[in-house]
């Protein structure tokens, strides 16, 4: 069964005809090559497939290309290139923020639109108050980006770099 | 990933007419969990009928009588952000925030999060027995590994639990759901009922009919008090309940408590709320009575207590 759909990828636009099982994920890496966005579980569980849909960021292995007819779409391809680098992306090559570096444009989508779900005051498991505006600390950083893994175990650097990329653009 | 039919809904009466005529048809939204176990090909719809873009569905409104009605379609994370939310029905917002990722949050859906699956091990691997994926196969999860398995409600056939968190808050909360069927009648059905208990028919999850969708939760008006969810897990975040108790308590010791990861659906016995002002142990015993565990959930039992005791500190310090 295969169904047309358009996408806007990193301001780009996209006609495709694909197979109605393909994801999200798939359609990225697969017919647009842009191979930044990893398959590491394709099950929702590792955060390496994480790209930034219409503001959000979400598992791309877990949505259907088809279900995003015309929505826009940010990848870790669209953040920043060499030479004119997003400050997340500076950041973690700063703090040496990955070993391997199969989890790290997850971890970089995520992290920028955990930054934004900050500012848009969007509430954590671990804000101490419900009331007051969400805040920025390290223990929230921590929390929000529990579903991206690392097997590395690069966390603390990736902290740092989330800390650093935080103050900057405060 | 078995090969479907796909097309896009145009009002909630429509999709419940064409999920409801169209053999092997689903409603699709978030997607995190049927897609999940689509890929497992343990759900294997022919035909998924996206109700994502339905219009009007993702919003919260005041309700005449001073609760709240949340579009089914609205966004966990948009549900615990609602300013209104966190004022009112503090216990919903903690208990969306415990679970899943943040990636996760901002796909699943309000109806989609009551009606998701269990996480039994068992029932994700096809290679099992399982009651509940394959009526009548058996259950390897009695006898097998069952550390996070239910000790109230279950049966002699499936001990598998519901591992909602939000659930649980609506069942706190006595929240109702507003469904449509495919005459385009529409009803409503406490989440109190919802869910049903396994018994001897455990794919058997709920009274839905056939193509009947949810449209939206409704929220009587807020109760005031102060608000717990406690979750107890493996790690910190991102992981499923070992036990959670969410609890609403009011100045004067009176108040209400469910919990989660104990039972096949949220946790809730009105009678044992009565017994909050005479501590833990007593309010425990009555919200447990019966309770069947294995020797890896046993566990539960005292866990159960020591986390009710905690919070009731919490909120009398």
């Amino acid at each position: 069964m295969r169904h047309s759909l358009a996408l806007t990828v990193n301001g780009q636009d996209h006609a495709l005809e694909l197979d109605t099982r393909t994801t999200l994920l798939d359609a990225l890496r697969e017919h647009l090559h842009l191979t930044g966005a990893k398959k590491g579980c394709d099950h929702g569980q590792c955060g390496a497939c994480t790209v930034i849909v219409e503001g959000r960021r979400i598992n791309s292995c877990l949505t259907l290309a088809v279900m995003h007819d015309g929505d826009a779409i940010t990848t870790i391809e669209g953040l920043g290139a060499p030479g004119d680098l997003h400050p997340m992306q500076a950041a973690f090559i700063k703090h040496d923020g990955y070993q391997c570096g199969y989890c790290t444009p997850g971890q970089i989508c995520s992290a920028v639109a955990a930054l934004d779900e900050i500012r848009a005051d969007m509430p954590s498991h671990v804000s101490p108050d419900l009331d007051a505006p969400a805040t920025f600390s390290g223990e929230e950083i921590r929390e929000r980006m529990s579903g991206n893994l690392c097997r590395c175990g690069a966390y603390s650097n990736i902290v740092d770099a989330i800390t650093d990329a935080a103050e900057e653009r405060v | 990933m078995r090969t479907f039919d796909y097309e896009r809904a145009t009002s909630p009466a429509a999709a419940a007419a064409r999920v409801a005529g169209t053999p092997g048809a689903r409603f699709i939204a978030g997607g995190t969990n049927l897609l999940d176990l689509m890929k497992l090909e343990i759900e294997t719809p022919a035909h998924l009928v996206d109700i994502s873009r339905l219009a009007g569905l993702d919003r919260i409104e005041e309700t005449p009588e001073g609760g709240l009605r949340i579009g089914a379609l609205v966004r966990n994370s948009d549900l615990a952000a609602d300013r209104r939310v966190r004022r009112d029905y503090a216990v919903l917002a903690r208990a969306l925030l415990a679970g899943a990722s943040g990636q996760l949050r901002n796909k699943a859906t309000t109806a989609g999060n009551l009606l998701q699956r269990t996480r039994c091990p068992y029932f994700y691997d096809g290679n099992q027995p399982c009651n509940k994926r394959m009526a009548g196969s058996g259950c390897a999860a009695i006898g097998g590994f069952s550390r996070n398995h239910a000790v109230v409600g279950a049966s002699e056939v499936c001990i598998a639990t519901h591992p909602s968190d939000m659930a649980v808050a609506m069942r706190l909360l006595d929240a109702i759901v507003e469904t449509v069927r495919a005459d385009g009648s529409t009803h409503a059905i406490p989440v109190a009922t919802l869910l049903t208990l396994p018994g001897d028919t455990p794919h058997v999850e709920h009274g839905l009919e056939p193509g009947e969708l949810i449209t939206a939760v409704t929220l009587p008006p807020p109760i005031g008090g102060t608000h717990v969810y406690r979750k107890v897990r493996d790690r910190s975040s991102y992981a499923f309940a070992l036990i959670a108790v969410g609890m609403v308590v009011q100045e004067d010791g009176s108040g209400r408590v469910a919990l989660g990861g104990v039972a096949p659906r949220p946790w809730r016995v009105e009678d044992a709320d009565a017994l909050l002002p005479r501590g833990a142990r007593a309010t425990v015993e009555a919200l447990l009575t019966g309770a069947k565990t294995t020797s890896e959930n046993a566990f539960k039992l005292p866990l159960v207590e020591r986390t009710l005791v905690s919070a009731l500190a919490e909120v009398r310090p």
